[in-house]
């Protein structure tokens, strides 16, 4: 990466060759951008499914100095808290073959998906102010979930330190209703299974939970929908106000607005990020409590009985105060994770004790066709401050997609490979085809190649459904 | 009046360039463009609602950032797909402002093909300008 006149420490990209050469132009100056933020230590980091985002490449990890550092929703994306839950079944794919399509058409009508959807949670606008300060936990408290769940969310369900005074209105109004939904887009709910070939770790596999040849797990992915998108909005706008006027910060994009983190918009900013983050808790944790409800009508068994734990929830648009080494000594950073994944090592804290001998499992969802990803992180991590990749990361624009996919012509070619899929739009189906993404398998052995996390099993798609 | 979608600026996401002989005819279309976005087929949409669209800013590239936003709010709080009828821009300073007038339904997903939901307008590139026969805006939205 060339250097530009500004950048207070290095860019380091971890990829491949190949990888590297297909990056854009705009990732390297993306990240160069970020490396001129101030208080931003020891390097602006991209990883191996980055491409071009906005102020911040998808795939960017910045660690700032908190007492002298800004704090940029640039930094952390508009849909805060987009990330990915894993959760088990001890159900093999002989299991549910018989009943798969029912299954997934039935968690298609029971967890909305497309534009402007609503879930099934009504909520007064008071009650939801209370949501977000509480996140998962609430949800338990409504009998939405198990509280072993809890553990096994990142920040266990819950960011301290959120206060619903700092959120618009405008914003609790696009929220109020939407808990539970899983939004569009990239956004989906999958019926995976781990094949016996798949398995690269067995002894991290089945202390994560999987023992058992072709056993059938669910993943998803889904954000903080219309009310973190609204938070992202407002402080992006708070922020172009006083950065210059008041801060005299300047940055080379306006989606990079930042205030100094000690500053009352910056507290504020912050603040409200953690409420967006446990809406996007919250939303998780009752998606997780609808699908187990599916399986327990279609198998006509308990959850528990069907062993549907969950492996674990993480955040992958996200800011947050972590400990980390500077220079050999350990100090508290704002570490900001834009399209990248927390992968803490084992022994570390902030683990829950099932996990502190295996280091954490991070979840890479892929596109619908190529599969995901369970990882687990490694003590090497500490070089990007414990911090992975997110996903495939996309290689076609939208309408490109578009034009060389056909909804309902994928959506058979998928069937006939045995995937079945439910969707709410055949046109946002072909913006997703495989083939509009890069190379998981590519992403993932990056990681493993870098010493940032390990491969433990990839999952392969049996069913879907989409917004 | 037109809009073309771009496909070299946002990888992820949907970029557009709308344009108008005049400042109000070139929002009017870029808050088309958006509708498209969600609903390709604008045919499907029925006038059975109708909004009055009020907004400020410092300036009009500020003023079109907030109209258009307004209409994510509108989809996401009263699940209301909407058409702008007809806008009025008063470039009085210190503040510019805008009120508009739309049209449009509750989303109903039985009789609307939609296509994917719009999480925000980004201020990626984000640009209005004036051109030889008008006014145009480059708007980079977050799906």
């Amino acid at each position: 990466m060339r250097f530009s006149p500004g950048m207070r420490v290095p860019g380091r990209i971890i990829a491949s060759e190949s990888i590297l050469r297909a990056m854009e132009d705009a990732v390297f100056k993306q990240l160069a951008n970020v490396a001129k933020l101030p208080g931003i230590l020891q390097h602006a980091f991209c990883m191996p499914d980055g491409h071009w985002g906005y102020g911040f490449p998808i795939g960017g990890v910045a660690a700032m100095d908190p007492r002298e550092g800004v704090i940029s929703p640039g930094g952390i994306g508009f849909d805060i808290n987009c990330g990915m839950r894993l959760v088990l079944t001890n159900l093999t794919f002989d299991d549910i073959k018989p009943h798969l399509k029912r299954l997934v058409d039935r968690l298609f009508q029971r967890v909305p998906t497309g534009v402007g959807c609503s879930g099934f949670v009504r909520l007064s606008r008071r009650e939801f102010r209370k949501v977000v300060e509480q996140g998962g936990r609430w949800c338990v408290e409504q009998d939405y979930g198990w509280s072993e769940d809890l553990e096994r969310t990142e920040e266990s369900g819950c960011m301290t330190g959120a206060d619903s005074q700092d959120v618009s209105d405008k914003a609790v109004e696009r929220g109020v209703d939407q808990i539970g939904t899983l939004g569009s887009g990239n956004h989906y709910l999958e019926i995976q299974v781990v094949r016996p070939e798949n398995i690269f770790d067995p002894q991290l596999a089945a202390a994560f939970g999987i023992t058992i040849p072709n056993q059938v797990v669910v993943m998803f992915h889904c954000g903080s929908r219309g009310f973190g998108h609204q938070v992202a909005t407002d402080y992006l706008q708070t922020f172009l106000r006083v950065m210059q006027s008041k801060y005299g910060l300047e940055t080379s994009d306006r989606e990079l607005a930042c205030a100094p983190l000690r500053s009352s918009e910056g507290q504020a900013y912050f603040s409200a990020m953690k409420c967006a983050v446990n809406m996007a808790f919250a939303n998780r944790q009752v998606i997780l409590h609808r699908i187990r409800e599916v399986f327990e009508e279609i198998f006509g068994q308990k959850a528990a009985a069907l062993g549907m734990h969950q492996v674990y929830d993480v955040a992958h648009n996200i800011a947050k105060i972590e400990k980390h080494a500077v220079d050999g000594k350990p100090q508290d950073v704002l570490i900001h994770r834009k399209g990248a994944t927390r992968a803490f090592a084992p022994g570390m804290a902030g683990l829950p004790a099932v996990y502190q001998q295996t280091g954490q499992p991070v979840i890479i969802g892929g596109s619908m066709e190529t599969g995901s990803y369970l990882l687990a992180g490694v003590s090497e991590g500490q070089k990007t401050f414990y911090s992975t990749a997110h996903g495939s990361g996309r290689v076609m624009s939208r309408s490109a997609a578009r034009k060389k996919f056909h909804g309902r012509q994928l959506l058979q070619q998928l069937r006939d490979k045995g995937i079945y899929i439910n969707t709410a739009s055949f046109s946002g189906l072909a913006e997703e085809a495989g083939g509009a993404y890069k190379n998981i398998h590519d992403v993932t052995a990056a990681t493993e190649a870098a010493g940032i996390s390990k491969r433990v099993v990839s999952f392969v798609p049996v069913g879907n459904i989409k917004g | 009046m037109s809009y073309e979608f771009l496909d070299d600026i946002a990888t992820a996401d949907v970029a557009f360039k709308a344009s108008g002989s005049t400042l109000p005819e070139m929002f009017r279309c870029a808050a088309e463009a958006v509708l498209h976005v969600m609903l390709p087929d604008a045919g499907q949409l029925m006038a059975r609602r109708r909004r009055t669209i009020r907004v400020a800013a410092q300036d009009v590239e500020m003023l079109l950032f907030q109209f258009l936003q307004e209409l994510i709010f509108l989809k996401d709080a009263r699940k209301l797909l909407m058409r702008v009828k007809d806008v009025q821009i008063d470039e009085d300073r210190p503040r510019v402002t805008l009120q508009a007038r739309a049209e449009g339904e509750p989303i109903d997903p039985r009789r609307h093909q939609l296509n994917v939901d719009i999480k925000a307008v980004t201020l990626h590139q984000f640009c209005v300008r004036q051109i030889p026969d008008g006014w145009e805006a480059v708007v980079v939205l977050d799906i």
